[in-house]
């Protein structure tokens, strides 16, 4: 904290700022016509991700190559403001490229204890790192590159606590699901969340960045995961990761960033991890989830009238009926991949499911789109990338991809998806698309099944 | 500089739905555009036309969808939202407000906002106010039986008035206040504060030396 103002505001100095070609532009061209320079330039990196092709022939070309005339501005809009500006990019096809999320932790750009800050609302991510991080607007990427600062006030704290251990197939992307399942899209607003208990102690930190990622679904700008051994054994040997005495200095600091055991949080959330089922959302919005052996929900069980609009509108939207089982609904496209559910760990979980067996004919596509050009490559020096291809689906180069359908990875009309990513608003997967969101696993049983399917005992509903 | 805002009449339209999300209020596919303004045409689109619309499409050629309130005659030309729970929640794209006050948004009414959207909101003029959920109720009910239904808004009172002489007061922080009614820029005024920035940064450097290590 750099001061409080007399005008009730906080300055807060911003450690790490991570850049993409979407909400970039408008930023660097505010700095122009104002005539500033950015405040430092070695804390800013950045990548495009948002909207560039995953389609390795398109990619090969470049940037020239990208088909989209206005995807093609921005993405060199990023480039030349980089250059002109003097801030470190990984350009389209360098290693190093990936989605900005999965990106900075695997590099190191983002540390424990650091504040980071970046134009997206997925950036809460990097909180499983033991940052406090989150999404802003471009007025303040503009403002963070002009003065390393943002203007804020202090969040609220809650304090959600999973205790047990995890069930069979029951993966990160089901515990935060389940968690806006029950204190809704708006539960979090104005809070940051920390993650606790047995749950997320026992998990590993790449599934901390899914539950993170997701926080802003719940309505909170940051989610965080207290620093551990496993969160300093993920950082260590990272390439902007401190060495030697500097990164023992460093990590005895980390090790105390852990909320107090007397701490007073302005609310609590409890939940045991045997309620938490393989988790399926039916609707509209990320609170619209069920246990994949439950059904949609009844107008009857609707409470307000307002409810019972947002579940006729959500039902309408998608095609469903009231009290239809989640796996009778049939997939016409599957998605793994975006900054929620794209690390090696996710893609090792799909794949393990797909191994030896086919996409099912009925299904029109598959999308496996790896985080990272490095997350990209390690899949491939594991055979990852054969075991997808074989089974008849497309292996994809890094991007956000059919998350937000920038490019042209998107849904058709009235079309079903079983998607990893993180939103199944209206639309978000291509317009009048159909997402239902799960964890990769679950995308890969119903990749096969051709339906969604419980993973947990997929194996024998198939034969 | 931005717009400042102090006094606001105008006509009032319905977004009568809970958790509007920034996807809804501007599409992905517009959101390649490299400025700030222009969006106007494409708020609510999936909403508001029967096509699908992609950056550059002209909007007279399109279908406009006659069940999407916003498009009813008694609405056009309206400068203030009247919306439900949770409005903005998704992505922190700007272009949402951009988008919003490009169509001539002034002000947007809800019973909550989500954390990001609100934030951008002061950044561009447009004013969020947040009433209680059954004060909503009644103003839609009031919205959809009075044609022509208007208000004022008066930031500094904090107030919202209604022609029948009815009135109700908002809360706002001071510091998002000011920076409406000012219209400040808010780098500048950041940039006043440029020695204690430069402290801190020195002396966070001395105490946590790895966070200085260049991105090169």
């Amino acid at each position: 904290m750099v001061c409080d103002r007399q005008d009730g505001a906080t300055l807060i100095y911003i450690d790490r700022h991570i850049l993409h070609e979407v909400t970039s532009p408008q930023a660097f061209e505010g700095l122009r016509l104002a005539g500033r320079v950015p405040w430092r330039l070695d804390t800013n990196i950045a990548t495009p991700d948002h909207n560039i092709s995953t389609d390795p022939s398109e990619r090969k070309a470049g940037v020239v190559g990208i088909p989209d005339e206005t995807s093609r501005i921005q993405v060199k809009a990023l480039d030349d403001n980089c250059e002109e500006f003097g801030i470190k990019e990984f350009k389209m096809n360098d290693m190093g490229q990936g989605i900005v999320h999965v990106m900075g932790p695997e590099l190191g750009v983002t540390m424990p204890g650091m504040t980071v800050v970046c134009g997206d609302s997925h950036t809460a991510t990097h909180g499983a790192l033991g940052c406090l991080a989150h999404g802003i607007g471009t007025s303040e990427v503009e403002h963070v590159l002009a003065s390393q600062c943002l203007v804020t006030k202090k969040m609220r704290n809650m304090r959600v606590t999973v205790n047990g251990k995890l069930g069979f197939g029951v993966t990160p992307k089901d515990v935060i699901l389940a968690i806006i399942g029950r204190i809704g899209t708006a539960g979090g607003n104005g809070h940051a969340i920390e993650f606790a208990g047995d749950v997320f102690n026992d998990m590993s930190v790449e599934g901390r960045m899914t539950v993170c990622n997701m926080a802003i679904e719940a309505g909170a700008r940051v989610g965080l995961v207290a620093v551990d051994d496993k969160t300093i054994n993920y950082v260590k040997g990272r390439r902007y990761v401190p060495k030697g005495d500097f990164f023992e200095s460093a990590s005895s600091y980390w090790r105390s960033l852990v909320s107090d055991e007397d701490a007073q949080f302005d609310k609590e959330v409890y939940m045991s991890a045997n309620e938490i089922a393989p988790q399926v959302s039916w609707g509209t919005s990320p609170e619209m989830v069920a246990e994949v052996s439950g059904m949609v929900p009844t107008m009857s069980s609707m409470r307000t009238s307002s409810e019972k609009e947002g579940l006729r509108h959500a039902l309408d939207y998608m095609g469903l009926e009231e009290g239809q089982q989640i796996t009778s609904i049939l997939v016409d496209r599957v998605f793994i991949g975006s900054c929620t559910n794209s690390r090696i760990e996710d893609l090792r979980a799909a794949a393990a499911v797909v191994r030896g067996r086919k996409r099912a004919s009925t299904v029109k596509q598959v999308l496996v789109v790896p985080g990272s050009q490095i997350v990209k490559a390690q899949a491939e020096t594991e055979g990852l990338h054969s075991i997808f291809v074989d089974a008849g689906m497309e292996w994809r180069e890094p991007g956000c991809s059919m998350c937000l359908a920038m490019n042209d990875d998107k849904l058709g009309s009235g079309e079903h998806c079983a998607s990893t990513s993180n939103r199944n608003f209206e639309g978000r997967q291509g317009n009048g698309g159909r997402t239902h969101l799960m964890s990769p696993a679950m995308a890969a049983a119903a990749a096969v099944a051709g339906r969604i399917i419980d993973v947990r005992t997929f194996a024998e509903n198939l034969r | 500089m931005m717009e400042p805002f102090s006094r606001h009449r105008g006509l009032v339209g319905p977004m009568d739905r809970a958790n509007v999300d920034t996807d809804m209020i501007i599409p992905k596919q517009f959101l390649k555009s490299i400025k700030k303004t222009g969006f106007g045409p494409n708020l609510f689109d999936e909403l508001r036309y029967l096509d699908q619309g992609s950056q550059g499409s002209n909007p007279q050629e399109r279908e406009e969808n006659p069940d999407f309130a916003l498009n009813n005659d008694r609405y056009i030309g309206s400068s203030i939202l009247l919306t439900r729970n949770n409005f903005g929640c998704g992505s922190s794209r700007e272009h949402a407000p951009w988008a919003l006050k490009d169509f001539g948004f002034r002000a947007i009414i809800a019973s909550s906002f989500a954390d990001i959207f609100y934030n951008n909101c002061f950044k561009n003029g447009l004013l969020p106010i947040v009433l209680h959920e059954d004060l909503i109720d009644k103003l839609f009910t009031q919205l959809y039986c009075e044609v022509g239904f208007s208000m004022s808004i008066d930031l500094r009172l904090q107030r919202v008035l209604l022609d029948d002489g009815r009135s109700f007061t908002f809360q706002i922080d001071q510091f998002y206040k000011n920076c409406l009614l000012e219209g400040l820029d808010e780098i500048d005024v950041t940039l006043r504060d440029k020695e204690a920035i430069t402290r801190y940064e020195m002396e966070r450097k001395k105490l946590h030396p790895w966070i200085f290590g260049a991105i090169k």
